[in-house]
């Protein structure tokens, strides 16, 4: 576990310090004029800072989380305007979140170094000839170099932090680390993702206070030594990323386990075909879709019937071919999206009950269910019961249970094992399902709607006959119960893996 | 050389002026002493002369041409400033303080090394064992040394100088102020020198011009005031320095009485 951890560490340490050194330089080229200015214009002081400390207060997540629609509709203005997008994800709202984060230090030291600049030397510059220019190159930011240093190096230990949370906007970073490792609760991974980031974050932060002693003590060789140190860190971190040649296919993936697996597996095949990839990590389920719909992601994994309700507004649940259809005809004609089809295995909504309980009772199927339904208990996650799934099933059944309760998912499969409960609504391709052997209802009438899981290529990538080519043989390729198995070998406490060895594991079976 | 006519000076807000009405002339190649109590204008009449202060009223001759006429910064580049709080750049070598103003100038740097070997000469401190300190690791006396040359650098005409050796122990200060009386004669500069002590002043100046309140009580050579004081005021304060040594002379004589 700790070896797979290294394995991506030289990716995502390089995309983490490649984001922080251009959020503190270009930081530092707003904050720096900005706070000269405000130096000399009493009036600016007071919102030049309230504006840095409002920014301050708003979490980092929401920070990050509100350039990318900002940044989306710029794109799609200027697509308009000047015929020619960017791209909404990744990069660049992680790096304006950070630049208005790393402000506040840097703009509040500077401001109340250059206020407290000594009259009497203040008075000298003047008196020995200096214009007010010469005055503050020469005498004023040069005496408060090292309180400037100083809002750097918060800046820089703030910004280091923070960079952790770009992962769910797409961009890569040690943050990769503890969004993957939460979601499939490896806390290795986690461990890791953090302890990795507070040694980059203190390695900067002791160079820099290097720097600073340095100018507190006109000492050019510390000064040196801290400028050399930086070089050091930034260039053996920006090494690995640099030298790949070509635009990386992007592989998105939304936040749980399936997706990481799928996304390695995915990212293997390309990389066999010659392709240099990269992974946008955890991204919501909308926001995944309008970024492989404005090629901001290459490709990525998503199911029929979420396709269908949310992107298709559709309301209706046809059978799981009828479905699969209507998603690939309208991704294509609507949205200039490539479906290549389903990869053989469904993660839908579908109840689940022990073997032996649904033995007991000959229970097959949901229609089979309604009968003993109202002398029996449900389980459900906390959005279940609030979900049009549930209306459609309750409707198409005329199911009434004695009693419904919801579960964080983890007690919900403890609650049907201990018996708490009778029959839950799991996710079919639940790791869980395969662990506990547990018993899947069939849907006769179609009640729920179908989730294959499909693969979806962006426009840039439509017509990619090597792309294509490299990713069609997963199309149908994996059944249920291997991803239910791989699902479960991520999911496990013990034994645990990573996702990129269940993508192995799922490869292996494809031979 | 320097002519100042009706200077006036009230700072905003100010109830009174801090300068009024200052009539003063000052020949080329005199050293001017410019005394009076803390408060009175002095340093407020000197910012005045390069523009470190805009005057209220008034005008101001420097070699018969306007000082308002000129660039502020030119004007200052022209003239050296001795500060009273010394003002040396902290973060600057002793030489990079001294070459200041020449390098301002923008003069070739074999000539600014050569100039600030003279004035290490200038102001007696050894070039190899200072050249390279900071300010806060010199004397203050060393420091006054380094101001004096950093002033003179540029070779100005016209010195300024706010209590240069206000600050200093009395040993520096009677050794600094008798070297500069030196230099005064042998570059031939004509300076305005402010103090408040009259000693010193009568060791150092050809004329003295009194202030009190802002305005200017009397100027004249230490002869004439001491002579012909104008009022009670001057007359208590020329006197100082003898009654002080008459004092002295008495405290000594009851000191090796038996
Ligand atoms: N920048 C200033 N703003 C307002 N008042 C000032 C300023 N500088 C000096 N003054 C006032 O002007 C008067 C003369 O000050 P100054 O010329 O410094 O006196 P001196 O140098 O003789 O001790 C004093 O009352 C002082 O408080
Ligand atoms: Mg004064």
């Amino acid at each position: 576990m700790i070896a797979a951890a290294f394995a991506v560490l030289p990716g995502y340490l390089g995309q983490h310090v490649l984001l922080s050194i251009s959020a503190l330089v270009l930081g530092l080229l707003i904050s720096l004029p900005l706070a000269i200015v405000a130096s000399r214009v009493a009036w600016l002081r007071g919102p030049a800072l309230g504006a840095a400390s409002v920014i301050q207060t708003i979490p980092g997540l929401a920070l990050l989380a509100l350039f990318y629609p900002l940044l989306l509709m710029l794109s799609n203005f200027s697509e308009q305007v000047f015929g020619a997008g960017f791209r909404a994800l990744g990069f660049l709202p992680a790096l304006l979140a950070l630049v208005l984060y790393s402000m506040l230090p840097v703009l509040r030291n500077t401001i109340t170094a250059l206020v407290a600049t000594d009259p009497a030397i203040l008075r000298a510059a003047r008196g020995v000839g200096m214009t007010p220019r010469q005055s503050l190159l020469l005498v004023e930011l040069p005496l408060a170099a090292p309180v400037i240093m100083a809002g750097v190096r918060t800046a820089a230990v703030w910004v280091i932090g923070t960079a952790t949370l770009s992962t769910p906007v797409g961009q890569t970073s040690l943050g990769n680390y503890i969004f993957t490792g939460l979601q499939t609760e490896n806390w290795v991974f986690v461990l890791f993702g953090c302890v990795a980031a507070a040694a980059l974050a203190l390695v900067v932060d002791r160079l820099l206070a290097l720097a600073e002693t340095g100018l507190a003590q006109h000492s050019r060789a510390k000064v040196i030594g801290a400028a050399v140190g930086l070089a050091i860190v930034i260039g053996a971190s920006l090494v690995p990323i640099i030298g790949r040649a070509g635009a990386p296919v992007v592989i998105g993936t939304k936040s749980f386990e399936e997706q990481y697996i799928l996304a390695s597996l995915i990212g293997d095949k390309l990389r066999d075909a010659g392709f240099t990839t990269s992974e946008r990590d955890g991204l919501g389920s909308s926001v995944i879709f309008h970024a492989l719909a404005a090629d901001d992601v290459g490709v990525y994994v998503d199911y029929s019937g979420t396709l269908w309700a949310d992107q298709m507004k559709r309301r209706d649940t046809p059978d799981r071919t009828a479905v699969l259809n209507g998603v690939a005809a309208w991704l294509k004609q609507t949205q200039g999206v490539r479906d290549l089809g389903s990869l053989g295995f469904e993660n839908a909504y579908a109840f689940a009950m022990r073997r032996d309980v649904a033995q007991r009772y000959g229970i097959h199927s949901i229609a089979d269910l309604a009968t003993y339904a109202p002398n029996m208990k449900i389980g459900g996650d906390y959005e279940f019961f609030g979900r049009p799934e549930w209306a459609a099933v309750k409707k198409a059944y005329g199911l009434n249970f004695a009693v419904m309760r919801q579960y964080q998912s983890n007690f919900m499969y403890r609650a049907l094992q201990d018996g708490d409960v009778d029959v839950i609504a799991a996710f079919s391709s639940d790791g869980r399902i395969a662990q506990y052997h547990l018993q899947l209802l069939s849907d006769p009438r179609h009640a729920l709607p179908p989730y294959d899981a499909v693969l979806l290529i962006s426009p840039k990538y439509a017509h990619d006959r090597k792309l294509i080519d490299a990713l069609k043989p997963l199309i149908g390729a994996i059944n249920l119960s291997a991803m239910q198995h791989a699902n479960l070998m991520v999911d496990r406490q013990t034994d645990k893996r990573s996702p990129a060895e269940a993508a192995n594991w799922i490869e292996q079976q494809l031979h | 050389m320097i002519e100042l006519q009706h200077l006036t000076k009230r700072f905003a807000g100010a109830e009174r002026d801090a300068v009024r009405d200052l009539n003063l002339h000052v020949n080329e190649g005199e050293l001017l002493v410019l005394i009076g109590e803390s408060g009175c204008g002095k340093t407020t009449t000197l910012n005045m002369i390069n523009r470190l202060t805009e005057p209220t009223a008034g005008s101001i001759l420097i070699g018969n041409e306007d000082a308002h006429a000129k660039d502020p910064v030119e004007l200052r580049r022209s003239m050296g400033f001795v500060f009273q709080a010394v003002g040396l750049f902290p973060h600057l070598t002793v030489e990079e303080n001294i070459a200041i103003t020449p390098r301002l100038l923008k003069w070739p740097a074999d000539k600014i090394t050569a100039r600030v070997e003279q004035l290490f000469d200038l102001v007696r401190l050894d070039a190899a064992t200072y050249r390279a300190r900071l300010p806060r690791e010199l004397s203050g006396g060393q420091r006054q040394r380094v101001g004096l040359a950093r002033a003179l650098a540029a070779r100005p005409r016209i010195m300024l100088m706010d209590e240069p050796f206000g600050a200093l122990d009395p040993l520096t200060r009677d050794d600094l102020s008798a070297d500069y009386r030196a230099i005064h004669d042998r570059l031939g500069l004509t300076t305005i020198l402010v103090t408040h002590d009259m000693t010193e002043a009568f060791l150092l100046a050809d004329r003295v011009a009194v202030m009190r309140d802002g305005e200017l009580v009397q100027q004249g050579t230490p002869h004439q005031l001491l002579a012909e004081p104008a009022d009670a005021f001057v007359r208590t304060l020329v006197e100082t320095p003898r009654r002080r040594a008459k004092a002295l002379a008495r405290a000594m004589e009851t000191d090796s009485a038996p």
